[in-house]
């Protein structure tokens, strides 16, 4: 589905991500961690195309996206949750969901805005509500469910977890699992390693811009390297 | 405290001293081939002291005196309003336009002839700030040189017509569309800039215009400006006493009625209403078309709009390009109502004004757009013999906006888009 062929990134000169190969397949669930400043963010970022990789490909499908625009890229069949949700806080949450299917014909709109309620119903609650005044956890809702009105066959997150109470965790990730069962492939980026290593068919491990492991979640979760460094010994 | 507010005060005194003294005291005099210096009058001496006292006594009881300021917010005529529910509120939009309308289609009949005239000065404004609030308001994108879309309208009717002899009706879609052309082109290299730095890179393409205009003297007459721009003309019919280009009749004898000078301000003025009515109803039409609700995700979060597939080039050049095409408009009507363009009609403050009263009116809304341009141009003209201290009133009429009403006369609530089933 997804391949990155020894993707090199810079900022201006500075080389964040030092040649990353990472693969994953169609219907898996593949979860990236690293500490803070590994590179993830840079990672997916560049999967979008913003900043491009300065060497290296991604491909989508098998068809080389490295150099295509941004736009583009977000137009054909992958949808992100950028970090920090960043839902549009002016904006209601229905016109939030709206806006995720631009490019969608009216009833597409309305079956996906109908399915993603079904995901979350809390979101059906506060329709008229705008996004800005809606609780962090609310908001994550929001954002993934955005992401999947444009009907992706690949999502990927950035730390959806980040700054959620526990429950709000187990609920986020069991919708993610759920959406596996969709036939969605699904790129996880996290911090909270534990979770996101078991829910994970396959894993991988950045560290200062290079891949260090790489493995099935359940053996990343094993491996004493990894419980030392993500998961607190 | 007081120490430390009596130091700081004599410090400020002593400042005022040092600059006013210099600056109205001093004046260079010209001694036949050499220039001199002139001290100060003791009259200005005095004035510039009493100046310095009261920057003193304001500072030392700077807590007392801004304490009392700080109840202005109290005195508040325009509190917050609780929320109308959206029906509500679509329904006295309504009424508003069709009020307003109706009055202002009554208006030429019932006024002078001055009274006229200021109206179309309104209705041009009014269609400069419904553009501007597209980019500013709408898209976010602050743009400072908003006038030379403005000008560009301006001087392609003017050019036009005095060297092709170019109508008003022709010149009218070619000055918008070549405005519009320019939006466009400027539109590319600001794409990138956000805030601070697109507003200087506007502000300084608003001065480019302006200097190109006064400086090529040979096709645009440099600050003696163009005149005899002609006047609009009905179906061939000119409003003038004698008819000027051949093949034309004129109004009053067409109708065998007498001529008077106010048929033709009137008919300009229905002209200007017409477009400005023409203004609002395509950008509403805009508004709620799905690049109206792009420009407001660009405004609200760029990485989030882009992250759904939205491109920021389009999204953003499509905002550029449509608010600078309703400049264009009004800057034919505003060259067609002077007759006489100059480029000293075209400087900054005039762009200045144009932002302000978007930012008045409430940052999108269209309501709040046209009361703001009504009073921002009006209000002068009521004001004239304070005519010295307009940009004072101005400037606190806008210092108490943003204590009372930060978000603008009637900030915009947006429309909500019902999605109808498909069938
Ligand atoms: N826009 C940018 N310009 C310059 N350097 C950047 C930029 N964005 C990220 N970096 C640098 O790239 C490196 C990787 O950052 P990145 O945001 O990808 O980390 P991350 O793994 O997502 O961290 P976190 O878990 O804190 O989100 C960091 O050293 C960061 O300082
Ligand atoms: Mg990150």
């Amino acid at each position: 589905m997804l391949v990155l062929e020894n993707v090199h990134t810079h900022y201006g000169k500075i080389e964040a991500l030092h040649g990353v190969s990472v693969e994953v397949k169609k219907g898996e669930i593949v979860s990236l961690i690293g500490a803070n400043g590994a590179g993830k963010t840079t990672l997916l970022m560049t999967v979008c195309g913003n900043p491009q990789a300065s060497s290296g490909r991604v491909l989508l499908e098998g068809r080389d996206i490295t150099r295509d625009p941004t736009s583009q890229i977000m137009r054909s069949g992958i949808a992100i949750v950028p970090e920090g949700r960043r839902v549009f806080s002016g904006l209601t949450v229905e016109e939030n969901l709206h806006m995720g299917g631009f490019f969608n014909t009216k009833a597409e709109i309305r079956k996906s805005q109908d399915h993603v309620y079904e995901l979350f119903p809390r979101l059906k609650e506060r329709e008229q509500q705008r996004a800005g005044t809606m609780s962090g956890g609310e908001q994550q809702m929001l954002a993934i469910g955005r992401a999947l009105m444009s009907k992706p066959r690949m999502i990927i997150l950035d730390e959806p977890s980040l700054g959620l109470a526990p429950i709000v965790i187990q609920q986020i990730f069991e919708i993610i699992g759920q959406l596996r069962e969709e036939g969605i492939t699904v790129f996880l980026v996290e911090q909270n390693a534990h979770q996101a290593l078991n829910l994970a068919d396959r894993g991988y491990v950045l560290e200062t811009g290079r891949i260090r492991l790489h493995d099935t979640g359940k053996n990343l979760l094993a491996n004493p390297d990894v419980r030392n460094a993500y998961l607190g010994g | 405290m007081a120490a430390q507010n009596f130091k700081h005060a004599l410090f400020c005194a002593v400042i005022t001293l040092v600059i006013s003294y210099p600056i109205l005291g001093l004046n260079l005099v010209a001694e036949g081939t050499s220039v001199g210096l002139e001290g100060a009058t003791t009259g200005t001496v005095i004035n510039v002291f009493l100046a310095a006292v009261a920057v003193f006594l304001f500072q030392l009881f700077r807590d007392n005196i801004m304490g009392i300021f700080g109840k202005v917010p109290n005195l508040n005529p325009l509190p917050k309003r609780g929320p109308v529910s959206q029906e509500r509120r679509m329904l006295m939009e309504r009424v508003f336009f069709v009020a307003i309308i109706l009055f202002a289609l009554l208006w030429p009949f019932i006024v002078s002839r001055g009274a006229v005239d200021l109206a179309t000065l309104v209705l041009i404004y009014i269609m400069l700030a419904l553009g501007l609030n597209v980019v500013v308001g709408l898209a976010g994108l602050l743009d400072l040189g908003y006038v030379a879309f403005y000008a560009v309208g301006a001087y392609t009717f003017a050019l036009l017509s005095q060297y092709f002899g170019v109508s008003f009706w022709l010149a009218l879609p070619i000055g918008a569309l070549l405005a519009a052309l320019f939006g466009f082109v400027l539109g590319f290299p600001v794409l990138r800039l956000r805030g601070d730095y697109l507003a200087i890179v506007t502000l300084g393409f608003g001065e480019i215009i302006r200097i190109l205009l006064n400086n090529w003297t040979s096709l645009t007459g440099g600050p003696n400006g163009i005149g005899g721009i002609p006047d609009p003309t009905l179906f061939g019919m000119e409003f003038g006493r004698r008819v000027k280009e051949e093949g034309n009749v004129s109004f009053h004898e067409t109708f065998g009625i007498a001529y008077s000078g106010e048929h033709k301000v009137i008919f300009l003025y229905l002209i200007a209403l017409v477009l400005a009515i023409f203004t609002l109803l395509v950008i509403r039409r805009f508004m709620r078309m799905p690049v109206g609700r792009a420009w407001e995700a660009l405004r609200e979060d760029e990485i989030a709009a882009r992250s759904l597939g939205l491109s920021r080039t389009a999204v953003k050049l499509s905002a550029f390009t449509i608010g600078a095409f309703f400049a264009g408009f009004a800057g034919t009507v505003f060259a067609s109502k002077q007759g006489f363009i100059s480029p000293e009609s075209f400087v900054f403050l005039e762009s200045a004004i144009i932002l302000a009263i978007v930012v008045l009116g409430g940052m999108g809304s269209q309501v709040g757009v046209i009361l703001a341009a009504i009073a921002v141009t009006i209000l002068p003209e009521l004001a004239r013999e304070f005519s010295e201290y307009r940009m004072l009133i101005f400037g606190a009429a806008m210092v108490l906006m943003m204590v009372w009403r930060p978000q603008g006369l009637l900030p915009m609530r947006r429309i909500q888009i019902e999605l109808k089933e498909q069938g």
